[in-house]
């Protein structure tokens, strides 16, 4: 995984290429991140940027946390994310980073946590054929059988069952960047970003 | 919406390189009913690689949408056939949208035109 950045999903919009065609594009803001900690081999075992988003209220960050930022003398920041990157050399600590970091035309992974769903059934949560609607069916919606019967003795682990959907981990990547605007901290992705309007996405270069 | 999406909107749309009505992010000076004419830039099946531009000729049924999604139906007779296309307000694709005889419609959208005979 390469360089990244957290930022804040704004919302989508349709965008039009060179050739004049519509797109549906992603605005992200990120408003500049600050190098928080520097991960080097010889005192970690590996090479990484830990990376802090949005300040925090000093009353709003607990006491490890606020050693964590003492110790490099900043100012405490409400999310940290490391990025594993090969050569940190050229950064410092308390240095800023911002969408400047990705070109127009690069491709690029987004994460974050998709929407809730709330419960739901196997058919739209597993994508389930259910039973039939007629001829007498009172299977609906149902999963069907869920084990064997002798053979195991019991229902496997995992298995698709009802549930809560949604809100979970999604990475999309090959999103392609249509504008990267540093002075706005605004970036323009092609395509869809995973979770609600205000969530908190982690871009990284696509590898 | 948005402010900062509704920002992005209007400079895309600044950028358009259009004649004529509704440029440069002005708002569009046609409306329902109206008789106009589109000019699109098409591909030219003729000779390949080159562009040329095409008309479409005919009424605005309705206009849809909002910011660079915006989007407006126009409908014309060709050869006894109804066709109806639908265009986006802020393609780049489209070069000019000439007004050729104001509409006398009482709606925003109407509809009712599909059924009346030699418009």
């Amino acid at each position: 995984m390469g360089m990244g950045l957290l930022g804040r999903k704004v919302g989508m919009m349709q965008w039009f290429d060179a050739q004049g065609k519509g797109l549906a594009a992603t605005v992200i803001q990120a408003e500049p991140n600050i190098v928080t900690q520097i991960k080097t081999p010889e005192s970690d075992g590996y090479s990484a940027l830990q990376l802090g988003f949005e300040k925090a209220k000093e009353q709003r960050i607990n006491q490890p946390h606020k050693g964590h930022f003492k110790k490099s003398n900043l100012e405490p920041r409400k999310h940290l994310k490391e990025f594993r990157l090969e050569d940190v050399s050229s950064y410092k600590i308390g240095q800023e980073v911002n969408v400047g970091i990705f070109e127009p035309g690069e491709t690029i992974r987004a994460s974050g946590m998709s929407k809730g769903k709330g419960f739901h059934g196997v058919m739209r949560r597993h994508g389930f054929a259910g039973g039939f609607k007629t001829h007498g069916s009172d299977a609906h919606r149902r999963p069907g059988g869920i084990g064997t019967i002798r053979a195991s003795g019991k229902v496997f682990k995992g298995k698709p069952m009802p549930g809560r959907m949604g809100y979970d981990r999604i990475t999309v990547r090959g999103l392609t960047v249509l504008k990267a605007d540093p002075e706005r901290n605004l970036l323009v992705v092609k395509g869809a970003v995973p979770g609600p309007r205000g969530c908190l996405v982690e871009l990284s270069k696509d590898a | 919406m948005n402010p900062m999406i509704r920002a992005l909107e209007a400079e895309l749309v600044s950028t358009l390189d259009r004649e004529g009505e509704g440029q440069k992010g002005e708002p569009v000076t046609f409306g329902s009913g109206d008789k106009i004419r589109v000019h699109e830039l098409i591909a030219d099946v003729s000779q390949e690689g080159k562009e040329r531009i095409q008309f479409f000729e005919g009424v605005v049924l309705q206009i849809k949408g909002s910011g660079t999604s915006k989007t407006f139906t126009v409908r014309k007779e060709s050869f006894g056939i109804g066709v109806e296309k639908i265009f986006p307000i802020y393609s780049p694709k489209i070069k000019k949208i000439e007004v050729i005889e104001k509409g006398k419609v009482r709606r925003a959208r109407p509809f009712y035109l599909r059924r009346q005979h030699a418009k």
